[in-house]
């Protein structure tokens, strides 16, 4: 008689443990903080995964000049190129970082430049290419020292 | 405002050719304060072209997004000799410009 309610109560208290992984997974697939941005900046269309590699290092740890170097898969001709970029930030208090415009006069879709990161996330480009489709890349950088802490 | 853009002095025609600048420029995002706590005012380099013998090639609206002495590398196809020429302007209505030589061959 004594097991059984101590058997219910370990059954309730597995269950409460699985409470904050269900609410976490929940919140990540629900949240993407991009998604208005992204649909501002694409006019609805939609935006497939790929052909856009984004790389940067993966622990950053200054977020006042994190390195990156971006590259689009594209024959960049004149039927077909990369019409512009767009960087964008999860957590940065202006998320959109920069927009870059090529043409099939750059001959190689490809672009190094450094940004700001205010703290840990993953970073994502936004190619518009000239058949007017969208293509995303993204990066995960872990930043240790936020570039928007220090006032001087 | 101080910048360097290199580019190479020699190409072959149709070849795609590495260019690459960098700014001096403090980028401001508006988001720190000064010693007295005044704001300090947003003051980014918020648009910089690049023209080859007159032609845009490469044009990029910067942010805030972007570190301070804002550097950029990208690639064009080299067709004629002549110059590569880039002007930019900031928030605050100063701009500048830098151009570099280049011999196709």
């Amino acid at each position: 008689m004594v097991t059984r309610p101590r058997r219910r109560f370990i059954s309730v208290l597995a269950g409460l443990a699985a409470v904050p992984f269900l609410r976490g997974r929940d919140a990540r697939a629900a949240a993407d903080p991009l998604a208005p941005l992204v649909e501002k900046l694409t006019g609805g269309a939609p935006v497939r995964e790929g052909r856009v590699s984004l790389d940067m290092p993966r622990l950053a740890d200054n977020g006042h000049s994190v390195p990156l170097h971006l590259k689009v898969e594209s024959p960049m001709t004149a039927a077909d190129h990369v019409r512009s970029i767009t960087l964008l930030s999860e957590r940065n208090p202006r998320p959109l970082m920069a927009t870059f415009h090529l043409g099939p006069k750059a001959g190689r879709s490809e672009l190094i430049t450094r940004v700001r990161l205010n703290g840990s996330q993953r970073v994502r480009a936004i190619a518009h290419l000239s058949d007017g489709s969208y293509w995303s890349g993204s990066a995960e950088v872990e930043v240790t020292e936020s570039a928007c802490l220090d006032a001087g | 405002m101080v910048a360097r853009v290199q580019v190479p002095q020699e190409a072959k025609r149709g070849e795609a050719i590495e260019i690459r600048i960098a700014i001096q420029h403090p980028m401001e995002t508006g988001f720190r304060f000064d010693l007295m706590g005044r704001a300090i005012p947003k003051n980014v380099i918020n648009s910089l072209v690049a023209r080859y013998n007159g032609a845009e090639v490469f044009r990029a609206e910067l942010g805030s997004g972007v570190a301070a002495n804002p550097s950029l590398q990208f690639y064009t196809v080299a067709e004629a000799s002549g110059t590569i020429e880039f002007s930019w302007v900031d928030d605050a209505g100063v701009s500048g410009t830098e151009r570099a030589a280049i011999t196709v061959i």
